[in-house]
């Protein structure tokens, strides 16, 4: 902190000022609550107050039962529903033993990627707007809306999907889908460029974000940043590539990393960049997975009063925020006997009250819209 | 003989000034930025480039000191009710409230939680309830023009004989 | 590196402060003495073979039926990418530990959780407050025997008949 902000001594009396920023905040990106202590328009500090959206999803999970509790996971993450959809029902598949129908993983990873896309679409896009933006983040909707269309044709949802259940998916992807998520791809690829022209390589906007509070790998790992957060601070580490799972070791994709191009590495651009490029990554994925879809049935067959055997299963997958952790623990009944969910925004949130020291007011803004923190995801 | 004819018709048209108000009211419900949960994205579409409803007047204002309409889009905790009665009380009279999607309306899928309140009637009142988890774009929308029907029929000017008022009991 | 190494280290630097190892699961496990805990995870994250740079989690099971309340800690190595647990048992009644965050940060924010929903005191963390729940809540709700209150802050907890059929 700079101490010469303070203007003490000259007879001219200043005070830090207390102000509450949320939790109702066009910038919070949902229901998130920061007590916001400024000099003028530097901050002093700024401490996060969260749930306000806790909705007690793992004390559900006592409940209800093991198939009963994958439309609960769809809450757990809203904006990426389909990982935490797949995070659970691995966990249910390994403590069981079962083996999923390759079809079915097929289905996971197209579905999976295509949500990918659309859950960094909002990131871009509203970080865009938050900054100041408008028209990206309604060319992010539109593509968004065609992503959303594809989704009810896979599964007949458009925001929380229900489809992959234990032992694979719950609707076969039809030739027909296939055809048009190609389509898809065709009309997207080109459009990714189109938001470099439109929002990434503007001038205002690199301003806004280059060196502005970059993350340095120390503090990603003493504060466990994950997923795109931690890439953007120059790790390669991406768990579909590192602890391999599902059909991820077939498929072929670079894992983009923050190179600190504009300013510095690790900071807010590199971390928009990141997202960026990955969701280019998510296409390449997609194209193959279109192209070597087996055939075969999509779920494998699953009892319908699920009892996995006594035992506990910590499993790890790559969601759209990083690493998701699904830490079941089963007692042989129908009911799960403990649902831990591990997310990536609880950990990147926790960051903020250290890296947000001395920084403008606007640029906390920046920071929270380039963790891409998501409130479902931190209070669950 | 010719005819008599209104010569004004395209210019002049004559109404009743309730219906003025009304009208003026309707067609431009700014409705607050108000996302809790899962709805939130679904009315972030509606407001979309889709969805559009823009078109009937609806535009999403930062603030309840300037909005019209609240539309509670999500799960409402305990935690957040009490902010929730706060910022209805911030919105200047006549507000409208929506409640958007299951859990706001009745807990839904939550009401087995624990930190949950079971519907956001049990803290302010609402207007128009559009149920679905979440509801669709089409959904919201009509919500809205349910909303847009009913402040048509409302009074403002000339007040209905009303019921004998009741006494107030110390 | 495998977890009957990991163990093979700790039981050698730490010697009866490591209870046991359970490498017949899914995931294998550590039990640690909770007085230990601190030690042991600043040992595992700084020794050069083992190298666990991140606590991927820190959470809690409750048993009743065993009076105790376990303490989990997942770890994840980034360099030679093995995994492992730790459990510590705490009784119920009272259950203390030491706290991590002198080891890891990210622990800050999950003791927080954990002592918000199941009430377990960190010892020696800066600013153990309720982290989801709001600050007057009563009781901590992932424990098995929680029992709602009638009403929060004058809004009535009640569900409709057909779901209070479903809470067991």
């Amino acid at each position: 902190m700079d101490e010469t902000l303070h203007t003490e001594g000259e007879g001219f009396h200043t005070e830090d000022m207390t102000i509450s920023m949320g939790p109702q905040h066009p910038s919070t990106h949902g229901v998130l609550r920061f007590v916001v202590k400024t000099d003028g328009e530097v901050m002093r500090e700024a401490i996060p107050d969260v749930g306000y959206l806790h909705r007690s999803i793992e004390k559900i999970g006592e409940k209800v039962t093991w198939h009963g509790y994958v439309p609960y996971t769809d809450r757990a993450d809203y904006l990426a529903a389909m990982f935490a959809n797949q995070g659970f029902c691995m966990a249910a598949e390994k403590l069981a033993g079962i083996e999923v129908a390759r079809r079915g993983e097929f289905c996971r990873v197209i579905a999976c990627e295509l949500n990918r896309i659309a859950s960094h679409l909002i990131a871009v896009g509203t970080f865009g707007q938050d900054i100041g933006a408008i028209t990206p983040f309604i060319h992010a909707l539109r593509e968004r809306e065609t992503i959303n269309d594809l989704m009810e044709e896979i599964c007949g949802a458009r925001l929380t999907y229900n489809y992959i259940r234990i032992g694979g998916v719950g609707y076969d992807i039809t030739p027909g889908t296939c055809d048009r998520i190609t389509q898809f791809l065709d009309h997207f690829e080109p459009i990714v460029d189109e938001y470099n022209r439109l929002l990434s390589y503007n001038k205002i906007f690199i301003e806004r974000l280059a060196h502005v509070t970059p993350i340095t790998r120390e503090d990603a790992f003493q504060y466990n940043i994950v997923g795109p957060n931690l890439r953007a601070c120059g790790l390669k580490w991406d768990i579909r590539r590192d602890i391999p799972y599902s059909v991820y070791p077939e498929l072929e994709f670079n894992i983009p990393v923050g190179t600190g191009e504009k300013g510095t590495l690790g900071d807010c651009y590199d971390r928009y960049m990141v997202r960026m490029e990955e969701m280019q990554e998510s296409c390449k994925i997609l194209r193959q997975c279109l192209k070597t879809l087996p055939k075969g049935p999509a779920i494998a067959k699953v009892a319908r009063k699920f009892k996995p055997p006594a035992g506990e299963v910590y499993i790890r997958i790559e969601s759209a925020r990083g690493d998701m952790g699904f830490y079941v623990v089963s007692d042989g009944s129908e009911y799960p006997y403990r649902v831990r969910i591990r997310t990536g925004s609880f950990t990147a949130m926790s960051i903020i009250d250290k890296i947000s020291r001395g920084i403008m007011v606007a640029d906390l803004v920046a920071l929270i819209a380039s963790l891409d923190v998501d409130a479902p995801e931190i209070d669950r | 003989m010719k005819p008599l004819l209104n010569s004004l018709p395209e210019t002049v048209f004559t109404t009743k000034v309730d219906s003025l108000l009304n009208w003026g009211r309707a067609s431009s419900q700014w409705y607050m930025l108000f996302g809790l949960a899962c709805c939130a994205i679904e009315l972030m579409q509606t407001g979309g480039p889709r969805a559009d409803v823009d078109r009937f007047g609806c535009v999403p204002r930062a603030t309840p000191r300037q909005s019209d309409l609240m539309i509670v889009a999500g799960t409402l905790t305990y935690k957040m009710a009490k902010r929730t009665k706060l910022l209805y009380d911030q919105m200047p009279d006549p507000k409208y409230v929506i409640s958007m999607g299951s859990c706001s309306n009745c807990g839904g899928l939550f009401q087995l939680a624990y930190s949950v309140c079971k519907g956001v009637d049990k803290v302010i009142p609402v207007d128009v309830y559009v149920p679905g988890c979440p509801p669709r774009p089409e959904a919201l929308t009509e919500g809205l023009l349910r909303i847009q029907d009913k402040m048509m029929r409302e009074r403002w000017l000339v007040r209905e004989p009303r019921m004998a008022e009741q006494p107030v009991e110390a | 590196m495998e977890a009957k190494e990991i163990y093979g280290r700790l039981e050698q630097r730490f010697p009866g402060k490591v209870a046991g190892l359970k490498d017949d699961v899914l995931d294998p496990f550590l039990m640690v003495e909770p007085q230990a805990i601190v030690e042991a995870c600043r040992f595992l994250r700084d020794e050069p073979e083992l190298k666990f740079e991140i606590l991927s989690d820190l959470t809690v099971v409750d048993f009743p039926k065993e009076e105790k309340l376990q303490v989990v800690y997942h770890l994840y190595s980034y360099t030679f990418r093995h995994p492992i647990v730790l459990k510590v048992d705490l009784p119920r009644e009272e259950p203390r530990i030491s706290t991590l965050e002198g080891v890891w940060k990210a622990a800050n924010w999950f003791e927080r959780e954990a002592f918000d929903l199941f009430g377990v005191v960190f010892e020696g963390h800066g600013d153990l407050r309720r982290i989801l729940l709001p600050e007057d809540w009563i009781g901590h709700p992932l424990r098995k025997d929680y029992v709602e209150q009638e009403e929060y802050d004058g809004i009535s907890t009640e569900r409709a008949p057909l779901v209070e059929k479903l809470l067991r």
